[in-house]
């Protein structure tokens, strides 16, 4: 049992001098990362579900090559194949994104680190700096990984490709850009609507729901509004060979880029205004 | 120094806090009482930064909260029990508090061991009591060696003994000169504790005055005297022009007359006496005297209304 007089013998703090600084606030918000174990598993899940996928459609791909037509043949991209495991890996670091936020919330963290660091926009930009970071090197690895898994699995007759031919980095490295981004948006999407559950119903209705919805439509409804889903961006940004109806690779990663300064930009403003 | 000015809280039609203005001075305990949803946490919210006035505002040293250098080295509060990822360890969890406002590691070790949790400190926090969970609040609260302090009902989910540490703890603080507010409803606790009492009631400021005062001002006081010939001592003070009640166990409850001139009219009177003993109305009962007054006053609350401030 400690006795109770002690504050003045303990260890004291230097004297305050200048002012709370972005380097602090950053390593701050990578110590809260990184000491969570969640962090880690949702990083391993996102890895598994995206090699592991890639992996396994390749290998469906060679067993059943020999019954697949010359249309599908011709418009076969072993790239692309590679990294089908993104659509569901997306929601692991969507997932990992809310948490960044909802996870403060939850527990009441949130009033410890406004405490802390009265800044909000310093809070909120230090969060996803340091989420982005670590989001967009885990993604890049796990997407290259998936490459070279599945391009090593897709052996003859079935065509693989390689690094240098056209095209292929550029999907792969996209892949990666798409995943980082893809959870900073939902970070943002986590900081609006501050819970948990209602955050992440939100981020899988935009990914998953809004292309449902739209099949109701008629067929060139559909067709000029799909270009503007993240999923056709995704299946975009990680395709070799492009089909008609959406946008180039780099015009659709612009088109997500935009969608998520859109939605940090609201977090931003209410993150300032509202009570925490 | 903490001050709030014309400080006003709205939540849609609900006012939580009420044009409320007072300072709270270093060097003493400064209890915060108040019924149950009277806007004690919603003040202190706002003196730390995180909700935003209505009208009027809040200062720290002179300064907005918003306008300290390192706020954890000025102001350090204990706002609620384990706001703390429960996946994360004590240590990380003040580590990173601690690196927001360039306060080294040393500081989370020592504080660590302040409040007793040296053992536990690279355990989950998810793992702890709630007492557990408060000491490592206290830990925070402390980390940054701030001169003003805050607790909001720190005593929540403690032992006796818990208790105890923390009473010693918060009068060692500010014995240290420090400024410390400190919000209870448990008013036995806040008798032991305060040296200064700001009372509110329904978002309003009720009384800002030390403990003694506070309890002095209740109008039950009396001085209990017990005497082997009680009846002859009853008539003498009745005669005196004090007012007797007799208790149920033989003891002379007296008010209208102080101890020293019952003491004397006793001995003038040759009586022996056994007991004597001023009494003042407990803290709990001043409090629910004066916030009854205000809740009366007032005249827009349906009779049963009133918070009970016990619970």
């Amino acid at each position: 049992m400690p006795t109770a007089t002690a504050p003045a013998t303990v260890p004291t703090v230097p004297p305050a001098t200048g002012r709370l600084s972005p380097a602090g606030v950053l390593r701050s918000e990578w110590t809260k990362l990184r000491s969570v174990r969640s962090t880690v598993w949702s990083l391993l899940a996102l890895a598994v579900i995206t090699v592991g996928m890639g992996a396994l459609i390749c290998a469906a791909t060679v067993s059943r090559w020999s019954s697949s037509g010359p249309l599908e043949r011709l418009h076969f991209d072993p790239t692309g194949r590679s990294l089908r495991g993104i659509f569901l890996a997306q929601l692991a670091i969507g997932v990992l994104g809310i948490l960044a936020v909802t996870s403060e919330y939850g527990t009441g963290m949130i009033r410890a680190t406004l405490a802390a660091v009265p800044n909000r926009p310093l809070v909120l930009a230090a969060k996803a700096a340091v989420f982005g970071a670590v989001a967009l090197v885990v993604s890049e690895v796990v997407t290259f990984a998936a490459f070279l898994v599945g391009q090593s699995l897709l052996t003859s007759p079935v065509p693989h490709a390689t690094l240098g031919q056209p095209g292929v980095l550029r999907a792969v490295a996209g892949g990666g850009l798409y995943l980082a981004v893809l959870g900073l948006l939902a970070l943002g999407l986590g900081s609006i609507i501050r819970h948990t559950a209602g955050a992440i119903s939100t981020f899988v209705a935009i990914l998953l729901i809004l292309p449902l919805l739209l099949q109701a439509f008629p067929a060139s409804v559909q067709t000029a509004l799909s270009k503007f889903l993240p999923l056709t961006i995704a299946g975009s940004m990680i395709s070799v060979q492009q089909t008609a109806d959406t946008f180039s690779p780099w015009a659709g990663f612009g088109l997500l880029c935009a969608y998520t300064a859109a939605i940090l930009a609201v977090a931003g403003v209410l993150f300032v205004r509202r009570d925490a | 120094m903490i001050q709030a000015e014309a400080l006003t809280k709205r939540y849609g039609d609900t006012l939580a806090v009420d044009d409320l203005s007072f300072e709270v001075r270093p060097g003493r305990v400064t209890g915060f009482l108040g019924p149950n949803g009277s806007g004690k946490s919603t003040t202190m919210r706002m003196i730390m930064g995180l909700d935003h006035p209505t009208a009027g505002r809040t200062m720290v040293n002179g300064r907005r909260y918003g306008d300290l250098g390192y706020p954890l080295r000025e102001v350090g509060a204990l706002l609620e029990a384990k706001a703390v990822h429960p996946g994360r360890s004590a240590y990380n969890h003040l580590w990173c508090l601690a690196q927001t406002n360039g306060i080294p590691r040393t500081r989370v070790d020592a504080v660590l061991q302040l409040v007793g949790l040296e053992d536990v400190a690279r355990k989950r926090a998810g793992t702890f009591s709630l007492g557990m969970g408060q000491r490592l609040g206290m830990a925070a609260a402390l980390l940054g060696d701030p001169g003003v302090l805050l607790f909001d009902e720190p005593v929540n989910g403690l032992d006796p003994e818990g208790i105890r540490w923390v009473r010693n703890l918060l009068r060692g603080l500010a014995a240290e000169g420090r400024t410390v507010f400190v919000s209870s409803h448990l008013m036995s606790e806040m008798a032991l504790t305060a040296d200064h009492l700001v009372v509110i009631g329904r978002g309003r400021l009720i009384a800002d005055m030390p403990m003694a005062e506070f309890v002095a001002q209740s109008s039950r006081q009396f001085v209990r005297v017990r005497a082997p010939a009680s009846t002859d001592l009853a008539g003498l003070l009745q005669r005196a022009g004090a007012t007797v009640v007799p208790e149920a166990d033989g003891a002379l409850a007296v008010s209208g007359m102080a101890a020293p001139a019952i003491g004397e009219a006793a001995a003038a009177a040759g009586l022996v006496l056994h007991e004597l003993s001023p009494q003042s109305a407990s803290l709990e009962e001043a409090f629910m005297e004066l916030t009854a007054d205000s809740v009366e006053y007032r005249g827009d609350v349906p009779a049963g209304a009133v918070p009970d401030p016990t619970r």
